[in-house]
């Protein structure tokens, strides 16, 4: 007998819970094939980024007529003028559309904004160009000394709630594990309009370039040691709120999948792997889980999902503080 | 009093929308839609029209015939011509755009294709010849030295003429078979925003025969049916063969004449071939060509209308001349003409309108007319009705005089005219000044309100544009008018209803209102605020708001900007409250109408420019607000001075009022008489255009000297001295211990003068040295100049006052040594940031006081010599750079003969001290034994020539007084010859690849723009792969044509390719080595610029991932090492460490195709790639590449 693999995440019925995150193998229609052919059973395309929307626009238009009138002799700006100049969403939405064609399982829209406007508009074109959902993203470095945490927290959820009344389609919220009170957070956001919470994403960080004195922002590729945030959140959430969950960060091996599904993981979001080791790595990690769960008599997913939660768990404060403690405690007695 | 004459829109029968286009536009929208074959050449101001042409042709926009044109640029309008005549003999419709030299370039073909009966276009935006100087602006020089080319000239006078006469010239071309030159004013025309009704294809296709189409391919070249053209003919033939075609021309009158009653009845605009309108007895005319008619008109209408009998013919076909048309529109009672020539024929009985004019009177047997000529309008000097109504008043007088100029005061020869009083224009219209800078999109701003107001009433509108001659900080003053009738007036608003200062920091340059009409409205771009701004103004500025009666309105428009995401651009904000204050359209319509226009304009941009520019409309009239004026001026400032005081008489008596704004009352008489103007007086235009200056810190700074090298205005100096020297210095002046070997026991300062300073920031982006606790504080920082201004003022006083560092002590071979030199290129008018300026005063620096530069037409020539002050500079002794521009295209053949010059002169002085060496003694031996390999070889030479003078004046013998005149050609003189891409690699290659093997002592500095920068950004063969320019909107297809491998095919040229931001010492020693290689040395010099689309403070940064990327690989190719077994190739770069895209990613140029065409780009910058790899292939190999000394040592 086949395990039954499938899993519904946002409402969609997916043939198993592995679904490439956004980054640049979701961009491209060759590496979404790839990614479709190792068995991903939905993709997230990369975030249309309402920032870099916004510099690149400012940026053109500043371009467009630069240098124009310095000199009688200058006709327009320094630069001809171009046919288009795909400032806006239209290359992402082309290749949202051309996703839609191409593949058979599920596109998810993804969207990173930082304006109410910008919010609106770019998720409804996402829903219009026929994304089956829209994973939005939101990361606020907290910087202003002016701010409580409760307005930033409120940012979120008016963010949320916009999007919620603005699209039709099933909405996920991808955010950081940085709350006061996670487990709340994650309640106020189902309650603003989530219909899954997608935990947690990763930023650029700052480094230093010894070298050339400089702060250099970038990200570097996630480590199997990454899923345990999510691990622990998901753990927790499972079973409590009427949301979909997707584990993501350090989703590197079949192994790592089993962990999130058993915590109660509806989906698990793979990027720096399949980055490492290329789209058909996606087939390595779905092989071993079914291998696991064949090996283990488990007839399917769903049977296995959230088997080991917080709420199922022999032990749920391990979930908890204590689990601090314990491990602790473990790591000790180990080395006597 | 009847009045004939014909008004263009007496017959609205045509129901096309208006549209607002300026006369480029106009006449470039009919070529474009005849014509098959363009082949094309950017020159000011007739560039645009090539440029439309390319970009239609880029966008797929089809000819008549469902075609798209093919437009092909040129290496030259030389080229262009040939190409055009090339294309025509195989039987294609074509045409070209071209003005002034362009047009000169032209003329040998322009005999061959109007031999040849082939009928052509050639569009002209008339401009001015260089002469005694260049100037981009108009006149009829170009036009008239092309009159006896056998084309036919027909003459557009307004921007809806352009549009009509060039649909008459491409239909009466095919009738005639008589190729066409057609002409309208440059600027004036070509560059004046109006309103037209534009003829559609469907109209113009019925003024094309397809017959005659069909004739012109059966002519062609076919082998097929072949033929011969183009023969060498003998006495015997040539002179009846010639007259063969004369039915051709005395056919084509009457051609143009049906193809004008053609153009009538299908558009209702009436022209003729000699255009009348006054008095239908009128006894005084003038006859004019150009612009000026509309300007005559408006004289002769309020004449007329005031019964005097006066009128005005408009000369339309100038060739050929039709006695018969002449004499059928002048009226019979015609008893004086003044004819207008806008050229100087200099030596000739009279300039060539009058000359025809007389003649063609004689001819008509109306000999006892009085006919005078009256030049005017030379490089669009002004001419108003004013002026026109004191020309009728000269054909008034008892004796009026013969031949006379106007519109300048002539005390020398007394040819002027003299005028007085103003004209007055109607009151229905309006008009309105506009005083921005050139990178505040004003200029921008106010063709979009003209096309506004042109297409949202029935309103026409003129818009006019003046620039100013500097391209950083340049000023720009945009003229508008909006009236019920046709606007013809073709000359500045002299009294505005409105008048708009979007630059608060004008106020104290420039009398702001003095063109403000009584009543007029102000508006202000103000920082301050109603209740504030008052006090902030000149008292010249309150004065006029007072007398004037001045409605004042303050906005901050940058403020507003910044609050709607647009920070510094303050265009739409202004533009908003110009519409809500001039009322020419109700606001809510116009806040839409501007709306719309934006969408229109930015729709391509996004919807996030889109709605930011929304929200600076909407915040723009929020933020209008009123001042209340009192009633006296209390202000204690008043505009500045334009030159400090104690400067030279000419600095004070000519540069000082070309400063001020007031060149245009400057007589004849304070000119030089052959172009010739003193050098070192950049020095005296305190522009103070910088908003931020570099403060040093010595505490930090490690005496690299690079801010000053890298520095394109010499406004970051470095000096070494003494330490005693300033012991009396003023309060903070800053000083340090020189840290190296250097300069041991010395001390250094870095200097800003902060009111040359462009605050472009290049050197804060190269200083190396960071403090340890705040690393972003260098050793030089950008601050806000007002907080150091009166410091740094009296610091920069104090340091030009520190003698220099004696040159013999120096070794200038490295970057430190270079920078102690006194830089003899100072203060440029370039643009700021400029990637070319650091390279020329790095060689004044070098060699400027032993220099004459031979400088191509370009940006450099520009920057370079463009009145009103030049940026070429003397050292203490008064020696300084020579400098001189011939053309663009021959400027390795200008600075080859000045080479020539000298090593005549100085083997003539050779020879006199060698026959004088009796009487000199041993000073001739060392004279002539002189080793001048060094700075103290060159001062002991300079010494004993001075010696030699003193001893000369005591020889009687003809032989010493001839050696007088040359002994200074005994000491080194150099030869640069200094020009960009444009002229090296295409226009002016075929005398640069002659000079190159020419052997001679010759220092050749190429300023590689990749681009032609000084006409905007159009392609050339130094273009690279992938770029986007004007001309290659698609991404150049082709590779960067390697001028440095072709220079050194020669095997003794020297030749060195440089970056300075990749390695600033390897550009040092290209420059002294070149020097010092006695023939001919290349420096291919690799200069960021404004059309790459980058950050010009983050040049140096580019340069250097240039290099990086194996895109400009650096290099120097000495032949002398040959000598020494070594090979001459020495590459300087090591293998690419970057990919050419990471590169290109950063430059606009590149990255904008990936914008727009990614699938193209990529291919492109694949291909780029592989030429990189394939040249550093080539390179490495040819690093090992052995060759026998082809190089021999020059005899000096």
């Amino acid at each position: 007998m086949t395990v039954d693999l499938s899993t519904n995440y946002l409402g969609l019925q997916l043939a198993n819970p592995i679904v490439p995150s956004a980054s640049p193998l979701t961009g491209n229609i060759d590496t979404l094939l790839e990614l479709a052919e190792a068995g991903a059973s939905a993709v997230v395309l990369p975030s249309l980024f309402e920032e870099q929307i916004v510099h690149d626009a400012l940026a053109v238009a500043d371009l467009a007529d630069f240098g124009a009138d310095l000199s009688p002799e200058f006709f327009g700006g320094q630069l001809p003028e171009m046919d288009s100049y795909n400032t806006g969403s239209e290359a992402y939405l082309r290749t949202l559309v051309r996703a839609k064609e191409e593949l058979s399982i599920p596109v998810i829209g993804s969207l990173n904004g930082d304006s109410p406007g910008g919010w609106v508009s770019y998720g409804r074109k996402i829903e219009e160009a026929g994304a089956d959902a829209l994973e939005l993203n939101i990361y606020i470095v907290a910087a202003d000394m002016d701010r409580t945490g409760a307005e930033v927290v409120d940012d979120y959820l008016r963010l949320v709630e916009q999007m919620r009344g603005t699209i039709s389609i099933p909405l996920a919220v991808k955010v950081g594990p940085f709350f006061s009170s996670m487990a709340n957070m994650a309640r106020r956001l189902v309650d603003a309009g989530a219909d899954g919470l997608v935990l947690f994403n990763r930023f650029y960080q700052p480094d230093i370039d010894l070298d050339a004195l400089d702060v250099t922002p970038n990200l570097v590729l996630s480590t199997p040691f990454a899923m345990r945030l999510p691990l622990t959140w998901i753990g927790i959430l499972y079973g409590r709120l009427d949301v979909s969950l997707a584990a993501t960060s350090g989703v590197h091996s079949a192994e790592d999948v089993v962990k999130l599904v058993l915590a109660g993981a509806d989906v698990t979001m793979s990027a720096s792997a399949l980055l490492r080791h290329g789209p058909a790595h996606l087939g390595v990690m779905l092989q071993g889980l079914e291998d696991w769960l064949t090996e283990r008599d488990y007839v399917s997913v769903e049977q296995a999902k959230g088997s080991l939660s917080q709420q199922s768990s022999p032990d749920p404060t391990a979930f908890e503080r204590a689990n601090y403690m314990r491990s602790l405690v473990t790591y000790a007695s180990s080395r006597s | 009093m009847p009045v004939l004459g014909h008004h263009p829109r007496r017959m609205s029968i045509h129901t096309t929308p208006r549209i607002v286009v300026d006369g480029n536009e106009a006449a470039a929208k009919v070529a474009f839609a005849l014509s098959e074959v363009m082949a094309i050449y950017p020159i000011t101001p007739a560039s645009p029209m090539g440029e439309l042409a390319d970009a239609w042709a880029q966008a797929n926009q089809t000819n008549l015939w469902g075609s798209v044109p093919d437009v092909i640029e040129m290496q030259s309008e030389a080229g262009a011509a040939g190409a055009l005549h090339g294309a025509l003999q195989a039987g294609a419709l074509g045409a070209t755009f071209t003005a002034s030299q362009g047009l000169l370039l032209m003329i040998p073909n322009m005999y061959k294709i109007a031999g040849e009966l082939t009928p052509t276009v050639i569009h002209v935006a008339a401009r001015t010849v260089a002469t005694h100087a260049l100037s981009i602006f108009c006149d009829h020089g170009d036009v008239m030295a092309a009159r006896q080319t056998g084309t036919a000239m027909l003459c557009a006078n307004s921007v809806q003429e352009a549009h009509d006469m060039a649909l008459v010239a491409h239909a009466a071309t095919l009738r005639s078979r008589v190729p066409f030159v057609h002409f309208f004013d440059g600027f004036r025309t070509s560059h004046e925003v109006a309103t037209i009704e534009p003829i559609d294809h469907h109209t113009m296709r019925q003024f094309i025969d397809d017959d005659l189409i069909a004739a012109h391919r059966l002519r062609s070249l076919d082998p097929n049916r072949p033929a011969l053209r183009g023969t060498a003919q003998n006495p015997d033939v040539f002179f009846q063969a010639r007259e063969a075609a004369e039915p051709y021309y005395a056919a084509t009158p009457g051609i143009v004449a049906a193809v004008l009653d053609q153009l009538a009845e299908a558009t209702g605009r009436r022209y003729e071939l000699f255009d009348y309108r006054g008095a239908s007895d009128a006894e005084r005319v003038i006859v004019v060509m150009g612009s000026a008619t509309g300007t005559v008109t408006e004289a002769v209408d309020r004449m007329v209308a005031a019964g005097e009998k006066v009128g005005v013919l408009g000369v339309r076909l100038f060739r050929p001349f039709s006695l018969e048309h002449f004499a059928a529109a002048l009226p019979d009672t015609v008893t004086s003409i003044a004819v207008l020539d806008r050229t100087k024929e200099p030596g000739a009985v009279g300039d060539p309108l009058y000359l025809d004019v007389a003649a063609a009177l004689r001819e008509v047997g109306r000999s006892d007319t009085e006919v005078i000529g009256v030049r005017y309008g030379l490089s669009s000097k002004e001419f108003t009705p004013v002026m026109a109504e004191r020309i009728f008043a000269e054909l008034a007088a008892p004796v009026p005089r013969r031949h006379s100029t106007i519109g300048i005061v002539d005390d020398v020869s007394g040819s002027s005219l003299d005028v007085t009083g103003a004209w007055k224009e109607p009151d229905s219209i309006v008009r309105a000044i506009f005083y921005g800078l050139g990178s505040d999109g004003t200029v921008g701003a106010n063709k979009n309100s003209v096309k506004i107001i042109g297409t949202n009433t029935d309103r026409y509108v003129q818009g006019y544009f003046v620039y100013d001659s500097k391209k950083s900080g340049a000023m720009t003053v945009s003229h508008l008018r909006f009236g019920p009738d046709e606007i013809r007036s073709a000359y500045l608003i002299d009294e505005a209803d409105f008048v708009a200062c979007h630059q608060f920091g004008f106020l104290e340059k420039l009398d702001m209102l003095q063109h403000a009409a009584h009543g007029a409205t102000f508006l202000l771009n103000s920082p301050y605020g109603p209740d504030d701004v008052w006090d902030r103004l000149p008292a010249e500025t309150q004065r006029h708001i007072i007398d004037k009666s001045i409605d004042f309105y303050v906005v901050d428009g940058h403020r507003i900007a910044a609050e709607a995401g647009l920070k510094g651009r303050i265009n739409t904000v202004l533009q908003t409250c110009f519409f809500g204050l001039s009322g020419v359209l109700p606001r809510e319509e116009a806040i839409d109408a501007i709306k719309s226009a934006i969408a229109k304009a930015y729709g391509k941009l996004g919807d996030v420019v889109l709605e930011r520019n929304y929200a600076a409309v909407d915040g723009a009239l929020a933020g209008l607000r009123q001042v209340t004026v009192p009633a006296a001026v209390t202000s204690a400032t008043s505009i500045r001075p334009p030159v400090p005081a104690h400067v030279p008489d000419f600095v004070e008596r000519v540069t000082g009022v070309l400063l001020a704004g007031e060149g245009d009352r400057l007589p004849v008489s304070a000119f030089p008489v052959d172009g010739t103007f003193p050098t070192a007086t950049s020095m005296f235009e305190k522009r103070s255009i910088a908003q931020e200056i570099p403060i040093w810190d010595p505490e930090i700074c490690i005496d690299c000297a690079r801010c000053a090298l890298v520095c394109p205005h010499a406004a970051i100096r470095m000096k070494v001295y003494d330490p005693s020297i300033v012991e009396d210095a003023p309060d903070g002046f800053l000083t340090k211990a020189w840290k190296g070997k250097d300069f041991d026991g010395m001390n250094v300062t870095i200097q800003v003068a902060p009111d040359d300073c462009t605050g472009c920031a290049v050197c804060v982006d190269v200083c190396p040295a960071k403090s340890k606790e705040v690393v972003k504080h260098k050793a030089i920082n950008m601050q806000p100049k007002d907080d150091h201004l009166a410091v740094e003022r009296a610091s920069f006083d104090y340091f030009l006052e520190i003698p220099e560092y004696d040159r013999r002590l120096i070794n200038i071979g490295n970057v430190k040594g270079s920078q102690a030199l006194q830089p003899l290129f100072e203060f440029s008018g370039a643009c700021s940031g400029c990637g070319e300026t650091p390279y020329v005063k790095l060689m004044s620096q070098l060699f400027g006081d032993r220099t004459i530069i031979a400088n191509a037409t370009g940006c450099s020539s520009i920057y370079g010599g463009n009145l009103p002050t030049t940026p070429y500079a003397v050292d203490a002794s008064g020696r300084g750079p020579a400098w001189s521009n011939s053309l663009f295209e021959d400027n390795a053949e200008f600075g080859f003969g000045m080479r020539l010059a000298l090593d005549q002169k100085t083997e003539t002085a050779l020879q006199l001290v060698a026959d004088l060496s009796p009487q000199l003694g041993a000073l001739a031996d060392e004279l002539m034994a002189a080793d001048q390999a060094d700075e103290a070889g060159i001062a002991k030479q300079r010494d004993r020539v001075e010696q030699l003078e003193t001893t000369l004046a005591g020889i009687d013998d003809p032989k010493a007084r001839r050696l007088e005149t040359l002994a200074d050609a005994l000491v080194k003189t150099d030869v640069w010859i200094v020009g960009g891409d444009g002229w090296a690699y295409d226009i002016g290659f075929g005398g640069l690849d002659h000079v190159l093997a020419s052997g001679r002592n010759l220092n050749i500095l190429v300023l590689d723009t990749e681009v032609y920068s000084n006409t905007g950004g159009q392609a050339s063969k130094a273009t690279p792969r992938a770029a986007v320019a004007k001309f290659a909107a698609g991404g150049k297809p082709t590779s960067k044509k390697d001028l440095g491998m072709i220079a050194q095919a020669y095997g003794d040229v020297y030749v060195a390719q440089v970056a300075m931001g990749a390695n600033m010492t390897q550009v040092v020693k290209a420059f002294t080595e070149a020097e010092a290689y006695p023939g001919v040395s290349l420096i291919i010099a690799f200069s960021p610029c404004i059309a790459h689309g980058i950050d010009m403070a983050t040049q140096m940064q580019h340069q250097k991932a240039a290099a990086e990327s194996g895109y400009w690989p650096l290099y120097r190719y000495d032949p002398s090492a040959v000598t020494e077994g070594k090979p001459a190739l020495h590459l300087d770069s090591r293998k690419p460490k970057i990919t050419f895209k990471e590169f290109a990613a950063t430059e606009a140029r590149f990255a904008m195709l990936a914008r727009s065409n990614p699938e193209h780009a990529e291919e492109l910058l694949a291909q780029a790639q592989q030429d990189i790899d394939n040249r550093w292939h080539l390179y490495e190999q040819m690093v090992h590449v052995e060759r026998s000394a082809v190089y021999a040592e020059v005899e000096e």
